[in-house]
């Protein structure tokens, strides 16, 4: 079969990449721009940088956003890892319709209804809104994309190691801790990961269940971006890519070095 | 399993019950409450709604409630015309933004799969990484080029191909850009996921056959690619019929999405009854299509077994 050089295929990455990418890479270039105005470049500078260090609004925002998305990220992490043994290994359960529905149903659901039902689930019971009603509310949504993504680990690796290490007597608990934990953790970091960004990038649900005092980053940026462009804008969203970005090339090196190690290992046993 | 030890019964049954607890009382339970204000009227108090639910008055108390419960709500909704045409466009935008997702997608999806073998996870990853920065931040980077003193303007003026700055932002065509750019990945990748799965042999066996690569295209490869198109298009379509950040910047204030009009209604004219009835009318819209989307996921994770 001929593979690559198909002049349409070669186009038509090309041009699906430069979509993706043209409007971020204008984004970050711009805000190095010594200019307020985008369509005027007067020369590199980081005097949007340097702004952003005197807006203690914006900084006290990115912080309470690190500390919710840490907080939420963990317990989705938590929770959705035991959902995704709960659906993986326990096989037919009662009520596994219903759990498998409400775990997967988050993924699709417009975030404002999520936001709604659960800022009217706080008001409901007297819950004071604020920093934790948020982390609530962003574990609620992260887990199911924490379970799927274990979900397909747990399916794809080989049982068999789990069943020799019962069949000599070790307790579940003890081979769910030595021997499945190991296995699935890229997979676990590559959730925690996942949820982390998505709470850092969520404005609907945290609008909904914000309360006092406790202004998100994305808030923050919204209710910014909502009076037109404005450069400082630029410089925090070139930082949030380039974290994002180090986070990200950073956690495919670890997978990546895992991977080739275990094949390594996997090839020393054979011969 | 019988004769199992008392202490793997447990661990067992730990392992289902917290997520399922967790997903019952902050997921299961907002929607009783959100169909229960639903019924309820506005009223000027804190809750904005009355009645209220008082567990202390016991049966009585609670047939008092179930009283005074009413669809004035939902006949609101199927009387007044901003809310059915907010709801027409928002299956609209959605609706039309999935088709123009397909076109786009697929020759990029297909690109990829054909790509020589070690290039694709690179490309995958190419692929993912804009999905990892904020959404946010996506959507203000195209602020940044459709506003009227914007890089698109500036290029087409100097290329001399209008003279005077066109109005981009405010515009449906902006909000069709928006959810081109911001969902593309999740088109993408199932796509990709169901060429790359496809048996080669199959292409050669049609070629061999003397069957025109165009007619080995529309008959093999397209229909052996359906799952992944449709798992792409509800998982594109679903969230994009609630859509509220994309419409809200980028689009005009003429007709608002119906995730707009809830949004509205809620924090604008803290009509909480009325938002609630926009939200379980949502939730009944997209029901089906959700269903149909589980199914797909389950069959997926399960085949791949």
């Amino acid at each position: 079969m001929r593979r690559g050089a198909s002049l349409f295929n070669i186009v038509s990455i090309a041009i699906g990449l430069a979509f993706l990418y043209l409007p971020i890479s204008i984004l970050v270039i711009y805000s190095f721009n010594a200019s307020r105005l985008v369509t005027v470049w007067a020369g590199w500078s980081l005097i949007w940088y340097r702004e952003l260090l005197n807006d203690t609004a914006i900084l006290q925002a990115a912080w309470i956003s690190l500390r919710v998305a840490a907080l939420s990220a963990t317990a989705a992490t938590i929770l959705g890892t035991l959902a995704a043994v709960a659906l993986v290994r326990l096989g037919s359960f009662r009520g596994r319709l219903l759990f498998s529905g409400m775990v997967y149903a988050p993924l699709v659901m417009p975030e404002v209804i999520t936001g709604l039902s659960l800022l009217l689930l706080f008001v409901a019971f007297n819950v004071d809104r604020g920093f934790w009603t948020i982390a609530i509310a962003h574990t609620t949504l992260t887990m199911c994309f924490v379970t799927v993504i274990v979900q397909s680990r747990l399916i794809g690796f080989d049982r068999s190691l789990e069943e020799a290490a019962m069949d000599l007597g070790c307790p579940p608990l003890k081979t769910f801790l030595t021997i499945t934990l190991p296995l699935i953790a890229p997979a676990i970091a590559a959730g925690w990961m996942l949820a982390f960004t998505l709470s850092l990038d969520d404005l609907v649900i945290a609008s909904f269940t914000t309360g006092p005092g406790a202004t998100t980053l994305p808030i923050r940026i919204y209710s910014e971006v909502r009076l037109g462009v404005k450069p400082e804008i630029n410089a925090v969203c070139t930082i949030m890519i380039a974290v994002v970005a180090a986070g990200t090339v950073v956690a495919s090196l670890i997978t990546k070095g895992g991977a080739a190690r275990r094949q390594r290992e996997a090839l020393g046993a054979q011969v | 399993m019988r004769g199992e030890p008392q202490g793997r019964k447990w661990s067992r049954r730990a392992v289902v019950l917290l997520p399922c607890v967790w997903l019952v009382v902050f997921f299961l339970t907002p929607f009783v409450i959100v169909l229960k204000i639903s019924l309820s009227q506005t009223a000027l108090a804190q809750p904005p709604y009355s009645p209220v639910f008082d567990l202390s008055a016991g049966w009585a108390g609670f047939l008092d409630f179930a009283r005074q419960l009413s669809l004035e709500s939902f006949r609101l909704l199927f009387t007044d015309l901003i809310y059915l045409l907010s709801y027409l466009k928002s299956l609209q935008v959605a609706a039309i933004s999935t088709l123009i997702l397909v076109l786009v997608g697929y020759p990029f999806a297909y690109g990829i799969a054909r790509a020589p073998r070690g290039w694709q996870p690179l490309l995958v990853m190419a692929v993912v990484l804009p999905f990892w920065t904020s959404f946010l931040i996506r959507v203000y980077a195209w602020i940044n080029i459709l506003q009227r003193d914007g890089l698109l303007n500036d290029v087409l003026m100097r290329l001399h191909i209008v003279d005077v700055p066109l109005i981009w932002l405010s515009s449906d065509t902006a909000i069709y850009i928006g959810i081109v750019y911001s969902y593309l990945p999740f088109m993408v990748l199932p796509l990709y996921a169901a060429l790359e799965k496809m048996d080669e042999s199959l292409l050669e066996a049609a070629a061999d056959l003397g069957c025109p690569r165009w007619k080995t295209f529309w008959l093999v490869v397209v229909p052996l690619s359906l799952s992944g198109a449709a798992a792409g298009a509800l998982l594109c379509f679903i969230p994009i019929v609630g859509e509220f950040v994309i419409p809200d910047l980028l689009g005009g204030s003429e007709t608002l999405m119906i995730g707009q009009t809830l949004w509205t209604e809620f924090f604008a004219n803290r009509d909480w009854p009325v938002a609630s009835a926009i939200a379980i009318t949502l939730l009944a819209l997209l029901l089906v299509p959700m269903l149909f989307y589980e199914r797909l996921q389950q069959r997926s994770l399960e085949g791949g077994r």
